[in-house]
This record gives structure tokens, sequence and C-alpha cells, in this order.
């Protein structure tokens, strides 16, 4: 199976072919090095771009008005800040005209801790993005859903910010991307470019078929009756593997990956809380004024009749940074052990 | 405030006849409306005013050079709010900026979201000039990009004036403009008004000239006085057929006047100590005997009239309904 940097790659090689994008760039994104994280290897659109974010966006977003599609990538979230006002811009450019213009652009970026990344290679973005209206927001927890989000992203009219957890872009999905051939070896072989030079390989492309997540939905992981989870990116399959774990000490958990931030699946949400009666959302942004912080606030104005318990959210502390040592990532954002924790805590919650 | 200098005379060839009259047609037309919505503004008929009264020679020229249409094949403007003058050169009807001060349904430019001055017009290229004073020039070399790719002679000009050119984003201009893998037909302005609201430019820009930050990236640039309307012409016009020939850069920063100060902010009255370019014009035609001076008021008085005439027009016209607050949040286009 596909890593979720290939199947990105792959996305993209679609999105190229087939549904007319035209540059694929930023720092590091064309030959040779293709990506920081490998995921812009052997695509024909891509170029490197001068190390300045503020150009990336702006110049997506002039490629955008005069008829191009960009995938434009910032190398870590944690550099996206220096951009906030043109995405601020790029947001409210399709609503301040009046519906004159409007920017189908992609921006994708890596997020999250996992890598032992230290202060400015380890930070979320969800938070943040989720505060600048006239995007949609999205982020994919395994390769497939990668693959699926990327296409839908690359078909939009308006701009896409397309969240990378980067903790999962190494990690084999276990569904595969159609079209993608069976024998892991051979994919690798295919589309990852070879160590050392470069310059005459060219990815052979499988024959890859559409395939898509729509912007907005989420999808139950693993469904349960006595409490609900709700996650997204790096957290997503700690959730899942924490349900699997506290299934046989008979708690039964619903989990479900959001993929969309914005727009996002309420309605998801709504009909399994009204089912569970408890919701714990789980990210790894810092907690204060948290993209989860919102999803509790109408959990609590829509569902209030419905909920036996509190619902809570499990996230990152309110710190200024991840530190590089071990011990302090772990204390920092939330681990297996603390979603343990918090869901046995809360199906064990008595009105 | 010390007057704009005056770093080169016009030595060409003077411009036709016909031109001049054009030009200065579209001087009144604009010094007229930008004056009427300064008057609406403090009649109570919007909230703010901004706009660019004495860069009037220079917009008027910029609108009549330009390759106006939808597409990379054309010419996209990426413009700063003060330029209604070039709107007008293009063709615009001056009732759209009255109802974008009064903020009505009818705004073409924004449905009454945004301030007077804020243009925006996909079917002639013109971007949604934004508060912000110097994000355009992060975006305009995406455009540029695509004309590169697109081939044809369509360019792209981006304006702002000289105080946003301290932000990053106008260092971003010159570097992707001039980029060794893909140099791009850009023409970068700055109107250079020696001010940042209150803040003389003096005491903050160690810089010669703002033109010359274009030289270390190996590119063309001029210093002009854009209150000459044949030398703004001239010098755009060359400019112009140089980044469409050559799909090169060209950095052109252009001294001009604000006659009203910054905005409503800081009173919008007439300053007197400035270089008037309408003045400028009318003198000079007067003394090439083009037109007469009781010729010249007639064009005032016939726009005079014309515009207040749409003033009362946009005054009547309804504000945009309260639950239109949601539309166009996203696209409509499929």
């Amino acid at each position: 199976m596909a890593n979720m940097a290939q199947a990105i790659r792959m996305a993209l090689h679609y999105a190229e072919e087939n549904l007319g994008v035209t540059d694929i760039f930023g720092e590091d994104v064309g030959p040779p090095l293709g990506g920081v994280f490998t995921v812009t290897q052997g695509l024909k659109t891509t170029w490197n771009s001068p190390l300045d974010e503020r150009g990336i966006i702006g110049v997506a977003m002039g490629i955008a008005m005069a008829g191009g599609r960009p995938v434009a990538e910032i190398q870590f979230c944690d550099y996206v800040y220096n951009t906030i006002d043109l995405l601020k811009l790029a947001g409210n450019t399709c609503w301040s005209t009046h519906g004159d213009w409007n920017l189908p652009m992609v921006v994708k970026t890596p997020v999250g801790s996992g890598i032992r990344g230290s202060i400015y290679h380890s930070h979320s973005f969800d938070a943040t993005m989720t505060h600048i209206p006239g995007w949609k927001v999205v982020i994919p927890s395994n390769p497939l859903d990668a693959y699926g989000l990327m296409i839908s992203a690359c078909r939009e009219q308006d701009p896409v910010m397309y969240l990378e957890p980067k903790a999962l872009l190494r990690i084999k999905g276990e569904e595969r991307i159609p079209g993608e051939p069976d024998d892991d070896r051979l994919l690798s072989k295919m589309i990852d470019a070879p160590l050392g030079d470069r310059s005459k390989w060219k990815a052979q492309w499988p024959e890859l078929q559409a395939y898509e997540v729509p912007i907005g939905k989420g999808k139950i992981v693993r469904p349960g009756s006595q409490v609900t989870v709700v996650s997204y990116g790096r957290t997503l399959p700690l959730c899942a593997k924490a349900a699997e774990t506290l299934a046989a000490e008979g708690i039964d958990a619903e989990v479900i990956d959001l993929r969309s931030l914005w727009p996002y699946d309420w309605e998801m949400i709504r009909a399994s809380v009204e089912k569970t009666g408890k919701v714990l959302y789980v990210n790894e942004d810092t907690e204060v004024t948290n993209f989860g912080e919102h999803l509790i606030r109408r959990t609590v104005d829509e569902l209030f009749y419905h909920l036996n318990a509190a619902p809570k959210l499990l996230a990152g502390k309110f710190l200024p940074g991840i530190g590089l040592a071990d011990t302090l990532e772990m204390a920092s954002v939330p681990q297996l052990g603390d979603i343990l924790d918090a869901i046995r805590k809360l199906a064990a919650e008595q009105p | 405030m010390s007057r704009p200098a005056l770093v080169e005379k016009p030595e060409r060839a003077p411009l036709d006849r016909e031109l001049l009259v054009r030009m200065h047609d579209l001087m009144v037309e604009a010094r007229v409306l930008e004056e009427r919505l300064i008057q609406m503004y403090k009649a109570g008929h919007g909230f703010f005013w901004i706009g660019g009264p004495g860069e009037e020679a220079f917009n008027v020229s910029l609108g009549l050079l330009m390759k106006k249409g939808q597409g990379p094949a054309f010419d996209y403007l990426h413009a700063h709010y003060r330029q209604s003058a070039t709107l007008l050169a293009l063709g615009e009807e001056p009732i759209g900026a009255l109802r974008q001060m009064k903020n009505t349904a009818t705004d073409p430019y924004s449905g009454g979201r945004n301030f007077a001055g804020h243009f925006s017009k996909r079917s002639w290229n013109i971007a949604p000039a934004s508060s912000p004073i110097e994000v355009q020039y992060a975006v305009a070399p995406g455009t540029a990009l695509v004309q590169k790719r697109h081939g044809g002679d369509g360019i792209t000009i981006v304006t702002g004036g000289d105080a946003g050119t301290a932000e990053g984003d106008f260092a971003s201009c010159l570097v992707w403009s001039s980029r060794p893998a893909n140099p791009l037909p850009i023409l970068i302005i700055v109107t250079n008004n020696k001010w940042g609201i209150s803040t003389a430019s003096d005491g903050q820009h160690g810089e010669k000239h703002v033109a010359d930050r274009g030289k270390a990236f190996g590119m063309r640039t001029k210093t002009i006085d854009g209150n000459d309307p044949e030398t703004a012409y001239l010098e755009l016009k060359e400019a112009i057929a140089y980044v469409r020939k050559e799909r090169k850069p060209f950095l052109l920063e252009a001294n001009v006047s604000r006659l009203y100060g910054h905005s409503s902010a800081s009173g919008a009255n007439f300053v007197t100590d400035e270089v008037d370019c309408l003045k400028v014009m009318e003198e000079r035609l007067e003394q090439r005997g083009i037109m007469t001076r009781a010729q010249m008021d007639a064009v005032r008085t016939r726009w005079t009239e014309a515009i207040a005439e749409m003033a009362r027009q946009a005054r009547e016209e309804p504000l945009p309904a309260p639950e239109t607050i949601w539309n166009h949040i996203y696209s409509e286009r499929k």
C-alpha cells in the first residue's frame, strides 16, 4: 500500500493530468528534491520558488486570478504565519468583490508533531486556519483519504487549505488507491526518486483513477454506542487504536474522522452524539480557542438535552512551542495514553 | 511638505491635440468625481473617502495605454485605491464609484461591502483593490507568470504608493519578477507622493529613489515627474512597450501629488502647496492654443452637472439587504 506522501503525489499527478493543475510550487518543491517530505517528486508542473512564503501565497492567488490552477506549498505550517493577511485576502476576495473574482487554489502544508521537530516544525494550524472564512480546510488521516481529498481540493473553485499531518506521511494505508499496483516495492520503484543523481529520472506513473472524498464529509472509522470520539489528522489513528483497546474493557466508542474542518460534517457528529450522549473531541493544536472548543459550544447549544456528560476536549497544551526532548513532546500534545484515559473517564461518567 | 521633485522635464515631441483634449476631459472627469465623493462623505452620504486627486495625469495615461480585456492575453491591473482616473480612462462609468461611496446594493465593485476607490472588474482584468496597501505587490507576479506562459503581449501592471514599499511584499515583487529562472512581463509602479498618512517619507526612507531598488535586480527603472501629463504618458508608453515586447520587468516611480490628503480620516481638504497636475495640463493647453479657458470651464461644468446627477441617483438607491451577508462567501461558478 502507498504511504500518505505517495498518495498525495499520485493525486497531484492525477490533478495535473486531468484537473487542470498548472503549477505545483514552493520552497524545494521542484527537482531535484521534490519536497522535503518527497510529496512532489516526479511531477511535471513543479517548480522551486524563492524562500518567501508571502510571495508563494500571493503568486498562487495571481495564478488563480489569471486562469491557472495552482497548488502551492508552505514547507512547514510553522512558516505560514507571516502569510496570515494574504490568507485572509484570499478568503475574502470572492466575498469582498461580491462574487466578481474567485480563486481556485490549493495551499498544502505539513502540520503537527510526531517527527521530533522542535519549536518550528511541530506546530498545528487547524485552530488558526478555521478562523479564516472563505477557505475550505481539509486534513486526511490515511493515504486513501489523502488521495481523495486532494482530488476534491483540485476541483474546487475557491481556496482550499490542505493540511498534511507530517507524522502520518510515511505511514502506509490499509486501503489501496485506485490504480495503485499491488506490489509496494514496485510502486516505490515507479514513483520514488532515486538517491543520488536524479537528473535523468522520470516517474513511471500507474494508471490512476479518480477517487473523491467530498469536502465536508466525515467518516465513521469505528461504530460504537457509548462514547463519541471526534478527531482528525495525527490523533485520529490513536483514537481508533484506543477504541479498539477499550473494546476489550467493555467500552464501546464510536470514532469519527472529521477529514474536513470547514465545512465540517455536523450531521455525522449530531447523529452520533444523539446516540451515545457523550463526546470527546481530540486534536493536537493548542487548547485555547481551539477548533474543538467551537465543536463543544455547538454540541452544548444544539445537543444539550441528549448529553449524559459534559463534552470534553483533549488538545495540545497552551504552550509557546513543542520542546525537542522526547519527554517534552510527549507531555505537550495528546498521546495514546492520554486518549485512553480521556475515553475511560468519559465512559465512566454518570449523570 | 515640499513639492515632489521634478526629476525630468518633457523633452520629446508634444502629444497631439486630440489626445491632450481627451486626457484633459478624463482628468477633469476624475477630479470632479473625487471631489463629489469627498462632498458625499462630508454630507454624510458615505462613511469614508479615499482616492486619487493629484494622480490624474499619471492615472489617466495608464488607463489610455492599457490593453483592456479579460484573461491573460490582456493587461492585468493590480491597482491601489487612488486610481479612479485609470478606471475612467479605461471607459468605466463614474456612477459605480458613487454607488460604492454610498455603499448601495448596486455598487458594481463590492455590493456595498467596501470603501470608495476599492475597484474590482474581472471582465477588464482589474484585480480587486484592497485596503492593505502592499499586498497587490505579492499577488501581481502570479498573473504575470501565467501571461508569460500564455504568450502574446498581455502584461501585468501593479501600482502602490511609496509608503507601502517599506512592506516586504514590495521586495517579494522585485524578487519574483526578476527570477533568472523566469523573468516576468510586469510593470511595477510606485506613485510617490512622499507621504504615508501623516508621516513624511523623508524621515523613513533612506533610498534616494524607490526605483533604485530595482537596479539591484537588473531591471530597468526610471523615476519620472508624474504630475506632468505629457511626461507621464510618454514614459508610461515607453515602459509598457518595453514590458510588452521584452517580457521582462520594469520598475517605474512616478512623483505625484496628494491634493486632498490621505483620506477623509485626515480631513480631505485641498492642499495648496503641491503641484496640481490638472492645472499644469490646463496651462499647457491654453499656452498652445489648444483650448481656451472658457472651453475648459465648460468641460468642468459638464462633468460637475453630470456627476451631481449621478450622485443624486446613487443616493436614492437601496442598501444591500441584511441577509445578503451570506452571499458570495464561496464562488457560484462551477
